[in-house]
């Protein structure tokens, strides 16, 4: 029996230690670093891809990708609740004591053993010595009680007992908190996912096909979750993500996004994002409707509605399918945000997947002086092009033409994977600020017959120049430049190497890549000449040689687009959607009352002092002297309370010399 | 309490509060509330509720802290007087910070900002010269020229507040929303909690090894204002726009700088400890006694975590309105509980065992680095939902 009571008084010590409570103040600390370093909550595939499957696994059954959630991370904080609870309980006698007493039982022994005693002899009567003390207390706001015994007096003065009210409230406050904090928890989820009441869904349906399984009950007391809404829809439900799926909770009203909108500074940064809202619910009368922003929460029924994101609600979009080459077929399309499309070409098909619309894209731009701007450059629709295989590179097209060193060109960003940066084509535009100036000279280098026509015309126009006659010559530079632009314009500046390298060995190869530079550049002047001819213009300014170069630049690039069009917006409606975190959290007002209870208790603890002071006053036998024994303790302030204990022993030496 | 001159006398007729008031501090309260009750009338109806509040209450608030240490009456007077001067030399044109002589090489907050710069690079040297040669004047000199900086530095910041509705009435916001901003706000708030400790210690010799720290916030703000043109005035993202910033973001740099000058009163303290075995007759004799530099220790990491305890609950209620849940574990709010739990170790450690010595400041010091982690590194190495402060 009396070895069981000393194991529960053992444990009681041991939870109620100091020790334990620093331990776990700085193992919670440890723990919660890592919650910061490794990203939580990430879709899991993302983190086999970065630690492999051998230590995703361990990190799962820890609880890293959501370790604040973690049973081994909640039992180290319920410690901190039981070893703070124990503590005050095991404090509390004590404090309590500490507030009613005097202490007026001291001993003169002990008084002299104090940290801050002072023995003084004063030649001046008992009884003022007496009034003296007890004006100066009261006036330094101690309360006390003086205790007469024969000739002997006690004055036992106390303040500052509001320390240990800091205590308790700051170590109260600790606990209300945690306590608010568990409310609002993912407790109750994660109990009812133990006992397999529910199961998170993971894969990625309509919410009416989600099962009753992944459903959490209407009025559960807390929640914390996020939905998305198209402009002009409702939802009902709103989604909780856990680990790598998602539960579904059921409000208790409908929310409809009748508007999202975006206002933007001067500078063309978001300035605020608003929402309007319209909740029904049965129990009004009419439906409410509400704006919502950043910063600024609906709050109804205890749920609070806050603006978290944005993004496409499905927009729909105007394409003009541009090709590159005969062989594919220009085309327009009309299309809509989040839905594919089957886009064929003569020898392919290919999947057309409308990823977003963007009616805003601020870029950095650099303008005539080389200083760069952020810039709203207009809308863009991102897609992906997936061929027969499969496989797909992300498109991102700007609508509207982007002006970079004072000349427009039409800009499409292109990556093989979604975290790739974006790798950009520019193509020059023509004086109607359109693709087509581009798109029929590059027609023009395709057709072989306009390529040979242009040869021709340029080689005896230089042939003639430098008056030389010779058919076979001419022939033959008519031949290469055919052939070279033909390799040129089906597989660019590359083709032309692969080619000298299989025909000729090394030691030739850099004169005749010289040679054929020559060559090909003068049939790509022609196949030029030529398509501004049959356009009127026959005196070519420096303007438009620029738009040459940027077009041999483009095409030199085009291989690797991978496209065989140049998918263009043309129009669109936007439609947008609006990403809601709606939260009911009855725990926030507890954890807020804890918190101002455990700011109030750290002020009260640190600039409270609770202080003590005896005086004895001792009238000697034999003579008018009394010795005045002056003793004092402090828990806080220990050099203001020496100074104030000395300057208190020379106001009464200063009384015994006046008189 | 101050019980420094207390005679007999006063300590037997009751020295109450309004007693120990003298009649140029209730001068100060006066202005102090004209002031307040004139920003009221001409500015309320630009404040929502709880700004409103905020105004109101930091009347009361200025007044007491100008009573309980007098100087500041003087700081806020001259920051007012060359603030509004300042001002008034703008004129309501933004251009005339670059034309105007006043405001281009003085008081527009580029120019404050730089002198403030300067001024505390000075001070250092001047607080270090006078510690080595034990000289007085130079170490008042060093008082002084702190002092200066810390006028030129708040008025920056005032001037700042004006010149952002100047920019674009839009974009008008207190300083107080990036990195530039808040740390011109370290400086001033570290500055000041220095001076007050200066004042009530009444020793100088600790100035060089605080104004340390300060001048390296010093050349950080030099190295963003001109690599990152971190002194451009731009207006706030939305997540930024909340009457919440104007408590949040100050009273976290109270804690920060409270818990920098418990760091290099530890490092004073080590170079004390180690100083007195090894070298007795250097300057070491001049710093404070180890028990001193360990009551101050105490009592400024003591005081940041009382205001980092309020900013950390004003963060949480403000997630509360801008993210929809008061604690989300994000790396910043996260990063906010380890510093604090990490004083919260220290103070226990501090009273449980009495620890006192070397290991405590060693470890007030890497509570620094901690600290300095949680307001960087969090955003430079972490990313999470708190959009201010990017690098
Ligand atoms: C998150 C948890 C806790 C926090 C934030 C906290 C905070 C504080 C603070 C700020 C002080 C004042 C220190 C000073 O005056 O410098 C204090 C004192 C104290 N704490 Fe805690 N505390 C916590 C948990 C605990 C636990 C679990 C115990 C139990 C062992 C405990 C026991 C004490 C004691 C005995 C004091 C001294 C009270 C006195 O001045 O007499 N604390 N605490």
């Amino acid at each position: 029996m009396t070895q069981r009571r000393s194991y529960s008084t053992q444990l009681v010590q041991f939870l109620g230690s100091m020790n334990l409570a620093i331990t776990l103040l700085v193992v919670i600390a440890f723990a919660s670093i890592i919650g910061t370093v490794l990203q939580q909550n990430q879709p899991y595939p993302s983190y086999v891809i970065k630690f492999g499957s051998f230590w995703f696994e361990i990190f799962r059954v820890l609880g890293l990708y959501d370790v604040y959630s973690s049973v081994w991370f909640l039992t180290i904080l319920g410690f901190l609740v039981i070893s703070t609870a124990t503590c005050i309980v095991r404090n509390t006698p004590g404090i309590i004591r500490e507030l009613r007493h005097y202490r007026e039982n001291v001993q003169e022994k002990s008084l002299k053993l104090m940290n801050n005693s002072h023995t003084l002899q004063l030649n001046q009567p008992s009884t003022s010595l007496q009034t003296t003390a007890e004006t100066i207390l009261q006036n330094q706001g101690y309360r006390f009680r003086t205790k007469q015994t024969e000739n002997n007096v006690l004055i036992s003065a106390k303040k500052g007992g509001a320390h240990y009210w800091g205590y308790w409230l700051t170590h109260l406050g600790i606990i209300v908190i945690c306590l608010g904090g568990l409310l609002d928890s993912r407790l109750p989820i994660m109990i009812a996912e133990s006992k397999n009441l529910i199961t998170p869904e993971t894969r990625n349906i309509p919410v009416s096909q989600v099962p009753k399984q992944s459903y959490l009950s209407a009025d559960s007391l807390a929640f914390r979750g996020n939905v998305r809404i198209s402009e002009g829809q409702s939802t009902d439900v709103l989604f909780i993500s856990v680990r790598d799926g998602y539960l579904v909770q059921p409000l208790p009203f409908e929310v409809e996004l009748k508007d999202f909108r975006v206002e933007h500074y001067s500078t063309g940064m978001p300035k605020s994002f608003e929402s309007d809202l319209i909740i029904r619910d049965p129990d009004l009368k009419e439906p409410l409707i509400k704006t919502i922003a950043v910063n600024h929460p609906l709050i109804y029924k205890g749920v609070a509605i806050f603006q978290a994101d944005f993004g496409d609600g499905g927009s729909e979009v105007d394409l003009k399918f541009n090709a590159f080459t005969p062989e594919s077929t220009a085309q327009d399309l009309k299309g809509k945000v989040f839905r594919d499309y089957k886009i064929s070409n003569a020898t392919t098909q290919y999947k057309l997947e409308l990823t977003d619309f963007r009616l805003f894209n601020i870029l950095p731009v650099t303008d005539e002086k080389g200083i760069t701007h952020q810039k709203n450059v207009g809308p863009s629709v991102i897609f992906k092009l997936r061929n027969a295989a499969g496989e797909a590179i992300e498109y991102t097209n700007y609508m509207a033409p982007i002006s970079i060193n004072n000349q427009n060109y039409i800009v499409s960003g292109i990556r093989k994977n979604p975290g790739d940066p974006l790798l950009y084509l520019h193509i020059p535009v023509d004086e109607q600020g359109t693709v087509n100036g581009f798109m029929q000279f590059m027609h023009n280098l395709q057709d072989a017959d306009f390529v040979r026509k242009a040869a021709m015309t340029a080689t005896q126009q230089s042939m003639q120049d430098i008056h030389l006659k010779s058919p076979e010559v001419e022939q033959q530079i008519i031949e290469s430049m055919v052939r070279l632009t033909e390799v040129f314009s089906t597989r660019g500046f590359d083709g032309i190497t692969e080619d000298i390298n299989k025909r000729f060995p090394e030691d030739q190869r850099k004169n005749v890549n010289e040679a054929f530079a020559k060559v090909l550049n003068a049939a790509l002047r022609a196949v030029y000449l030529e398509t501004l001819k049959a356009k009127g213009n026959s005196n070519p300014t420096e303007k438009d040689w620029v738009f040459y170069d940027d077009s041999l630049s483009a095409m030199a690039n085009l291989p690797l687009y991978g496209s065989p069009w140049y998918v263009q917006l043309t129009g669109f409606k936007q439609i947008q959607a609006s990403g809601l975190q709606m939260s009911r959290a009855p725990g926030q007002n507890v954890v807020y009352f804890g918190s101002v209870m455990l700011t109030l208790g750290v002020f009260l603890m640190f600039y409270m002092a609770q202080r003590r002071i005896w005086i004895w006053l001792k009238p000697q036998p034999n003579s008018d002297n009394v010795e005045m024994i002056l003793a004092g303790t402090t828990n806080r302030q220990q050099p203001e309370f020496e100074k104030f204990m000395r300057t208190l022993r020379q106001a009464f030496e200063s009384t015994s010399v006046r008189s | 309490m101050s019980v420094s001159n207390e005679t007999l006398n006063e300590l037997l007729t009751k020295p109450s509060f309004f007693q120990r008031i003298k009649s140029q501090d209730w001068i100060w309260a006066a202005l102090v509330l004209a002031g307040g009750v004139f920003a009221f009338v001409k500015y309320a109806h630009a404040m929502d509720t709880y700004e409103q509040a905020f105004l109101l209450l930091s009347i009361p608030a200025l007044i007491y802290l100008g009573w309980s240490w007098r100087p500041i009456q003087t700081y806020t007077t001259a920051v007012t007087l060359i603030s509004l001067l300042g001002i008034s030399l703008y004129g309501g044109v933004y251009a005339n910070g670059e034309t105007v002589f006043g405001l281009k090489y003085l008081f527009s907050s580029q120019s404050a900002v730089m002198w403030m710069s300067a001024l505390f690079v000075l001070a250092t040297v001047f607080y270090f010269g006078g510690l080595v040669t034990h000289n007085e004047f130079i170490l008042k000199t060093a008082s002084a020229i702190t002092w200066t900086a810390l006028v030129m530095g708040l008025v920056g910041l005032m001037v700042r507040w004006y010149e952002s509705y100047l920019v674009d009435p839009e974009f008008g916001h207190i300083p107080v929303s990036n990195l530039y901003e808040v740390f011109i706000l370290f400086c001033v708030i570290t500055g000041l909690l220095y001076l007050y400790y200066e004042n009530s210690y009444k020793t100088r010799s600790m100035g060089g090894f605080v104004l340390l720290i300060i001048s390296a916030a010093v050349g950080f703000i030099l190295w963003y204002a001109f690599t990152r043109e971190g002194g451009t005035i731009r207006p706030l993202v939305p997540a930024l726009k909340s009457y919440w910033m104007k408590i949040h973001v100050p009273a976290n740099f109270i804690g920060y700088g409270a818990f920098a000058i418990a760091a290099m009163t530890s490092v004073i303290y080590l170079l004390k400890e180690y100083g007195t075995q090894k070298a007795p007759d250097s300057f070491v004799k001049y710093l404070p006694s180890t028990e001193v530099l360990e009551d101050l220790t105490y009592k400024a990491i003591a005081l940041g975590f009382a205001f980092f305890t309020i900013a950390t609950i004003l963060g949480a209620m403000w997630a509360a309105e801008a993210w929809g849940g008061y604690w989300s574990w994000d790396p910043k709010e996260t990063w906010a509980l380890i510093v604090w739990l990490n004083y919260a170790a220290w103070l226990h450690f501090r009273f449980s065992k009495g620890a006192r010595g070397t290991p405590m400041a060693w470890w007030a010091i890497i509570g620094l680095f901690v600290t300095l982690f949680a307001f960087l590194g969090v955003n430079m190495f972490l990313s999470g939902l708190h959009s201010y402060g990017e690098l």
